[in-house]
């Protein structure tokens, strides 16, 4: 006589991005194999991972497609959601769960914000700005949509180590601030290498007439760094943390203001 | 200007770090950020929840910038009424206590 329960395999993957390793567990295979390629070199072979995340796949009767996202705390539970998904995550217990239809796009903004969360709590940060490793440091390159972060990644030389062309990932480690390669691809719709190196410079772009380093002084990096970072909650005591690990960071890493042509020249000044 | 006392201190809902010569604010709540200009860092320093502010006004702000007190005084108070609209002081007439935790300024 067969059995009455039915069995549903489960599958999953560890996602190790800023060395943050979180579990996704699915019933599907089609969509564990679309994780697998999104996330091909940040895919860990570990067992073990920080933060345990179920997906649940269905079409969101509730979804706005159009509703901004929000990230909210109760009870020390968060709450994020969009018009395309809807999570909740337990930082006590490591656990969460999304609600989502089978596509990339929704997965991925719950783990750029989760590891926001994350970084908040631990002194680092998630920033709009590409980055890449040279002679063993790491350079970040920060600014709005349209500063340049895809131009001055797509003219790296070929000795730079590309983290990113939208989204670094910066820990601090000891007392060093170490940047990290992201899956968080921008218009180079490329994968960031899942590479790591103490960040040497962060320069704050502008395109111009030719190509310059300019100094800046610590209240407006400090601005400028803020109003690049990536945050979602209106929680005070993630804000302060926020605010006092982007001081932190102008206090101890030197920030430029690089005004660039777009020409593969502006690399010899950097590294 | 008015006689009474009135007694300043940091909101513990401001987060402050000064950069260089400028003094940043954040508001955790609204994650507003704020440059605070000299007499008002001087303020924001000074704003212990303790020393009235006509004292604070006298010994920080008179012996820093030629003003006349009285003139002193106005300025400040509206300033750090304004301060107080933007939720980074507390204003009182009776002398504010030091809460349980809040967020210390940094340096």
């Amino acid at each position: 006589m067969p059995g009455l329960a039915t069995q549903v395999e489960r599958y999953s993957v560890v996602i190790s991005i800023g060395g943050v390793s979180v579990r996704v567990n699915t019933t599907d295979a089609d969509f564990l194999e679309l994780l697998q390629d999104r996330y091909a070199g940040f895919m860990s072979a570990e067992e073990r991972a920080e933060f345990d995340f179920n997906v649940d796949l269905s079409p969101l009767a509730f979804a706005d497609p159009d509703a901004d996202v929000s990230v909210t705390c109760r009870s020390g539970r968060w709450f994020m959601e969009r018009g395309d998904f809807r999570a909740e995550w337990e930082p006590a217990t490591g656990t969460g769960r999304i609600y989502q239809s089978a596509n990339p796009y929704s997965i991925d903004s719950v783990l750029r914000i989760v590891h926001t969360l994350v970084m908040a709590r631990r002194g680092g940060f998630l920033l709009h700005s590409a980055s890449a490793i040279r002679n063993g440091k790491a350079f970040l390159f920060a600014g709005v949509s349209g500063a340049g972060k895809t131009t001055i990644s797509r003219l790296a030389p070929a000795d730079a180590i590309l983290l990113t062309d939208e989204i670094s990932y910066v820990r601090k480690l000891d007392e060093d601030y170490v940047a990290f390669g992201t899956p968080f691809a921008g218009e180079l719709a490329k994968l960031g290498e899942n590479a790591s190196a103490p960040v040497a410079a962060l320069y704050l772009l502008a395109q111009g007439p030719a190509n310059r380093i300019d100094p800046v002084a610590a209240a407006d990096a400090g601005r400028e760094l803020l109003a690049n970072m990536l945050f979602f909650a209106a929680d005070q005591r993630l804000v302060h943390s926020v605010f006092q690990a982007a001081c932190d960071f102008v206090h101890r890493v030197a920030v430029y203001r690089l005004t660039f042509l777009p020409d593969a020249r502006v690399w010899e000044m950097i590294g | 200007m008015t006689n009474r006392k009135l007694y300043v201190a940091r909101s513990p809902r401001i987060a402050a770090r000064k950069l260089g010569e400028e003094m940043l604010v954040m508001s955790g709540q609204g994650s507003t950020l704020f440059t605070l200009n000299p007499t008002a860092t001087i303020l924001w320093q000074a704003a212990d929840g303790a020393t009235p502010l006509d004292e604070i006004v006298e010994r920080r702000i008179c012996s820093e910038f030629e003003v006349k007190p009285e003139e002193a005084m106005r300025d400040a108070e509206a300033l750090a009424e304004d301060l107080a609209k933007h939720g980074i002081l507390l204003i009182s007439e009776q002398p504010i206590p030091k809460p349980v935790s809040s967020v210390q300024e940094s340096r």
